[in-house]
């Protein structure tokens, strides 16, 4: 059980897929407009990853070594697509704000990446607490970095006016925005890093 | 006896310039421009430059001791980001846009990639690019002079293809030399900008390859293709309309984002005219000045490498 719980935990801090793994970079560029959009494109990514966690892990021994990232796509773009008409169908004011990102997340380095490096490996027990972890800390940091940009960029979280009078800086909702908050994020984590090793 | 036997390294003859002095030099070579500024545009200009380089000033200390550095401020560095950052604003806008500007500028630009001498970009202009992309309604409006009336610079007239010459912006060419005519604080005063630049190349600042590399290369390109015509464009025009006086002289000469090598100075002269050139005549921007010289700052290492004089 412990075990269980360190895989769950190192998605979120120690290898937390954005922050320090620095993987998935084209969705949190482009969705962190606004914290709704984040916390959608959080949940669908975390559902995709969880699928495709367990179906990999389970085929893990049928699979030939030699096709397997073929596979891996096949199994990963079967949930996006389950996840794209679930959207459309429940969520369609949300399916149109993530737009082109939704089908997107197929090529997503984070499913990808745990798919090769953890349940090809692993049995699906932990694949699974790999998958919530990795899901769980791509969403915090998209939350984090998006309730940055809505604040400074429109001067709202969730959609409510934080402010009023504040003129929001709207670069933080254009694309140089979005780099320098990651940039600062980044570099405020790795400095944390840096002086826990120190002490 | 000792002290006339002391052995140094090369080299052995060095004018007695330092930071300090060479920043103080241009800041003392900016006033006028700034003086005439807010003679032309009123009080509001000369509350905007205040508020900005006492912010800049401000943000310098507090980052410096934050960061645990030997505070140097009395350099001047912080005070000459502050007056340029001021001089790219319009005259009239809310003063805290050249904090927020002057904030960005020294905290961001300069101090998170290792402050002075270590930034790649010019933090004035990053500061104005900023302020340009956050507020884009108070960065463009401008005040014509001598007057309260908001109305376009000549450039943004000219964007807009409606009116296609100067007498149809009832503007002559003394009136763009003298600060006539709507723009950022800074730019407009051509005549007293020059002479600060005179001075500053009078005491060997700066040499001349860049800025004159930048106008001559956007006076051509703007006498070729700028016309209805080729060869038609009106190059007087081009040159004194916009910021690139102010651009060209103090911000293309800046030590630590241009070339260190004369032929370097001069290739960064060149593309930044034709930069300029291509904003101003297909751009979605009317001026280009400012963009010019920070896509050319990210291309000076480049520069440096390639054009690295040959050892013997």
């Amino acid at each position: 059980m412990k075990k269980l719980i360190v895989e769950f935990i190192k998605g979120i801090i120690k290898e937390n897929p954005v922050l320090v793994l620095v993987l998935g970079l084209c969705p949190i560029l482009a969705v962190s407009v606004s914290c709704v959009n984040a916390i959608g494109m959080g949940v669908a990514s975390t559902f995709v990853l969880l699928g495709s966690n367990i179906i990999i892990s389970s085929l893990r021994k049928i699979i030939p070594e030699k096709i397997r990232i073929p596979c891996f796509v096949v199994v990963i773009a079967t949930f996006v697509t389950i996840v794209e008409m679930l959207l459309k169908a429940y969520f369609p004011v949300l399916d149109r704000s993530l737009g082109i990102f939704v089908p997107l997340i197929v090529v997503n380095c984070i499913v990808l990446g745990r798919a090769e490096a953890f349940a090809s490996k692993r049995n699906i027990v932990h694949s699974i607490f790999d998958a919530l972890g990795m899901g769980c800390g791509f969403t915090l940091a998209l939350l984090i970095i998006s309730s940055i940009r809505e604040i400074l960029g429109s001067g709202k979280i969730f959609g409510f006016v934080l402010i009023k009078g504040f003129e929001p800086a709207s670069i933080m909702i254009l694309a140089p925005g979005a780099l320098l908050t990651l940039g600062f994020i980044i570099a405020f984590t790795q400095l944390k890093k840096s002086k826990g090793k120190e002490l | 006896m000792n002290n006339n036997l002391v052995v140094s390294t090369s080299p052995h003859i060095h004018r007695h310039e330092s930071t300090a002095t060479i920043m103080w030099a241009v800041v003392i070579a900016l006033i006028p421009s700034g003086i005439g500024s807010v003679w032309i545009f009123g009080l509001s200009a000369l509350w905007v430059i205040l508020t900005g380089v006492l912010s800049a000033v401000v943000f310098e200390v507090l980052i410096q001791r934050l960061r645990g550095q030997e505070v140097s401020v009395l350099d001047g560095s912080a005070v000459l980001t502050g007056l340029l950052l001021t001089y790219n604003l319009p005259p009239v806008v809310p003063l805290w846009i050249p904090v927020v500007g002057s904030f960005f500028a020294i905290a961001i630009v300069k101090h998170a990639f290792g402050g002075l001498g270590r930034n790649i970009f010019n933090p004035a202009l990053a500061g104005r690019a900023f302020l340009l992309a956050a507020w884009p309604t108070y960065m463009t409006t401008f005040h014509a002079p001598y007057d309260a009336l908001t109305t376009a610079t000549p450039l943004a007239l000219l964007k807009e293809g409606k009116i296609l010459n100067l007498a149809e912006m009832n503007l002559t060419y003394g009136d763009l030399f003298f600060g006539g005519r709507a723009g950022c604080i800074g730019e407009v005063c051509i005549g007293l900008l020059i002479l600060g630049a005179i001075f500053l190349w009078v005491r060997g600042v700066f040499s001349l390859h860049a800025p004159f590399a930048f106008i001559a290369t956007l006076a051509l390109f703007s006498w070729a293709f700028g016309g209805t015509a080729l060869f038609s464009g009106d190059w007087i025009f081009a040159i004194l309309s916009g910021g690139l006086i102010l651009g060209a002289f103090f911000m293309a000469t800046d030590y630590v984002t241009t070339p260190l090598t004369l032929k370097g100075q001069a290739i960064f002269g060149i593309g930044c005219g034709l930069i300029t050139f291509v904003i101003r005549k297909w751009g979605g921007y009317p001026e280009g000045v400012s963009y010019s010289i920070l896509m050319m700052n990210a291309f000076t290492p480049l520069i440096d490498r390639y054009v690295r004089p040959k050892r013997y």
